[in-house]
């Protein structure tokens, strides 16, 4: 399994943090497998993150690779966009990371509309920090700073982005990992910013206080309750799979550099 | 040397940062410090570079170290409010030894503060401002010649010990004109590169220059940076041994070079009784009252530390029995570095903080004071 696509990893950082069951090891192989498609040179792709157990992702790949601050991972990224455009820069993102404190990074990075290859792994949770309420705990779920439930409102956080001007959207799980890979394939080639939002299972920090007994319970909670486009299962917290939105804008280091050229015409 | 212009402290940064080599300025509008995100958004096309505008001091801060990561010198300006904000992210800068410079324009007080007047009351902020114990360098210039000359310094700084170099300025400097003569000929100096094929490469390599060798992102050198405790390879690790050796370089990585890193103004110092301490717009009132002290037959000086951080102490103790005057716009914060060097019998101290400048006659009167006449 793993094979076709360890020349992609650090090796000798293995063993991973990762507790058993959880889901972003999935997700990391989804994200690698795609690359490997892309057949991407190894030396121009960069891996930015934040903080938290997602943005240690990076940390295990053999790319050229940064592990940030917390919510921090875009504008960082977009630092190492705007300098060198020819790079190829994927984002790795936790829930809270992206839309709690990194969120209005979030917002100006997809009103840039700057190449970026962005991907919110979505755990509904804090997972390093033990399971604090993130902006993507669903209502009335638990966490260790809601312990009778959520009484906030999950941001819906593609539907952020593209308001925001983000110009790709989709959503897979870790069950529907081979759908995900397909789907990063698709961020990558759109010229512009791209945000792929995978869910994912914390079964330490997430399912124990909300009555999943097993990592295996959650993956078919997922498999359950995913639906492909005019496909709605019915259940009030199904949601769609697959992209979800794709559009035209003009991208920023592009624009930019056109700028440049138009200046260079000026002053001739 | 090249004719004298006309230019204003805050321009003579964003000039002086271009002639250094910079490619990318990140920032976030804040008085008194816009003038040079005006000047790099105008200037950086022209040259091939890149200017953003960022959604924060957050951001901005990011933004260039993202940048300079591929191998670009990157600036950010800004004042307290943007400064305080860039804290985290210089802290990363700090930890992860990536170079960069970082403009604080001091305003006034706490908080919002006085916008638009000046104070120096971020000094020790520019020592401290982010957690856990750091290096850091911060150096202050007086004249506009200076936010011209030092701009290229601060990013020599930062490119050859690897480090966030502060240019702490306050809003007089920032906003004065005067008069500058732009030398035809400028040291620059680059970040040392691998010598080594990439699978040799130690991009936190402890050797007996303490400063590891920097590759550009996308240059085929494939390594990891992390704000977590790393070892040589950059990789994280919560190993004591790991930790101390990580640390006490760090800490310790400017000690061999202080020489170089240290400067120091000292006017008519030898037969000084009286030595006044200051910097920045502070500096400058000093001087004036030096000159007419002087002609009173005063025997006074002017120690004027350019770099502030890491103090000049060793420059300073030469002059161990004078006695100090501290002129500063704040409540006294180099004068209690001061005292901790001397004692406190031996510092006298002149503060202001409601916003104006220290007067030259103010510090006469001081000058005045102290030595009885
Ligand atoms: C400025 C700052 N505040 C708080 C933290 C503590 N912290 C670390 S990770 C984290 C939350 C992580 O949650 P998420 O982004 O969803 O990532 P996950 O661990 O679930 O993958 C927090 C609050 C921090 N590192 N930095
Ligand atoms: S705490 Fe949750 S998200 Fe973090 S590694 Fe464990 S299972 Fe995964
Ligand atoms: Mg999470």
């Amino acid at each position: 399994m793993f094979n076709d696509i360890a020349q992609y990893f650090r090796t000798d950082t293995l063993p991973h943090i990762w507790c058993p069951g959880c889901g972003i090891g999935t997700i990391t192989a989804a994200i690698v497998r795609a690359i490997k498609t892309l057949q991407l040179d190894q030396n121009k792709v960069i891996f930015v993150s934040g903080i938290g157990c997602s943005s240690r992702m990076p940390g295990y790949l053999d790319f050229n690779t940064i592990h940030t601050t917390h919510g921090r991972a875009l504008p960082f990224a977009t630092g190492i966009k705007a300098a060198r455009p020819e790079l190829d820069v994927f984002v790795i993102m936790g829930d809270g990371d992206s839309t709690a404190i990194g969120g209005n990074h979030l917002i100006h990075a997809s009103r840039r509309n700057i190449d970026l290859t962005a991907i919110v792994i979505n755990n509904s949770i804090y997972g390093m920090t033990g399971g604090q309420t993130s902006p993507l705990t669903p209502h009335d779920k638990r966490g260790t700073t809601s312990p009778f439930g959520n009484l906030e409102r999950p941001f819906q956080v593609l539907e952020l982005a593209k308001a925001a001007g983000a110009t790709y959207g989709a959503r897979a799980t870790a069950f529907h990992n081979q759908l995900l890979t397909k789907l990063v394939i698709d961020a990558y080639n759109n010229p512009g910013f791209s945000l792929v939002e995978a869910i994912s299972q914390c079964p330490v920090s997430y399912g124990r206080r909300n009555k999943f007994k097993t990592p295996a319970d959650m993956l078919l909670w997922q498999k359950e309750h995913a639906y492909k486009a005019g496909q709605r299962i019915g259940h009030e917290d199904d949601f769609q799979i697959g992209e979800i939105f794709s559009s035209q804008a003009p991208e920023y280091t592009k624009e930019y550099d056109k700028l440049r050229q138009r200046l260079k015409e000026v002053s001739r | 040397m090249s004719n004298p212009k006309l230019m204003q402290g805050n321009e003579a940064v964003a000039e002086g940062a271009l002639a250094a080599g910079v490619l990318f300025y990140a920032g976030y509008p804040i008085t008194p410090s816009t003038e040079i995100a005006e000047k790099m958004a105008e200037r950086l096309p022209l040259v091939g570079g890149s200017f953003i505008q960022m959604e924060d001091e957050i951001g901005s801060m990011a933004a260039i170290i993202g940048a300079s990561l591929t191998g670009l010198k990157a600036l950010t300006a800004t004042s307290g409010p943007g400064f305080s904000l860039m804290q985290e992210n210089l802290g990363y800068a700090v930890a992860t030894e990536v170079p960069c410079v970082v403009v604080n324009v001091q305003r006034g007080g706490p908080s919002t503060g006085l916008p638009t007047s000046p104070a120096q009351a971020d000094v020790m902020q520019a020592r401290w401002g982010t957690h856990g114990d750091h290096p850091i360098i911060a150096i202050t210039p007086s004249t506009v010649q200076e936010c011209y000359v030092l701009t290229v310094i601060a990013f020599n700084l930062a490119e050859e010990y690897r480090i966030p170099v502060i240019l702490l300025m306050d809003e007089v400097i920032g906003h004065l004109r005067e008069k500058v003569v732009l030398p035809d000929q400028l040291t620059i100096v680059n970040r040392k590169k691998p010598d080594v094929p990439p699978g040799e490469y130690l991009p936190y390599e402890n050797d007996d220059s303490m400063i590891p060798a920097m590759a550009n992102f996308g240059d085929g050198y494939r390594y990891h940076v992390t704000g977590l405790t790393h070892n040589q390879k950059g990789l994280s690790s919560g190993n004591p041994e790991v930790t101390k050796s990580f640390m006490q370089r760090l800490t310790q990585k400017l000690n061999p070079y202080l020489d170089r890193i240290q400067m120091v103004e000292e006017v008519q110092l030898e037969d000084a009784d009286l030595i006044l301490i200051a910097y920045g717009c502070s500096a400058r009132s000093a001087m004036e009252a030096l000159h007419i002290a002087r002609g009173r037959g005063l025997k006074v000086g002017l120690f004027r530390p350019i770099t502030i951080w890491p103090f000049p102490q060793k420059q300073l103790e030469k002059y161990v029995g004078r006695k100090f005057l501290v002129v500063e716009m704040n409540t006294g914060q180099l004068a209690g570095e001061i005292e901790r060097i001397f004692g406190n019998k031996a510092v006298e101290r002149l503060n202001r903080i409601d916003g104006e400048l220290i007067t030259p006659k103010e510090v006469l009167d001081k000058i005045g004071g102290v030595c009885n006449v």
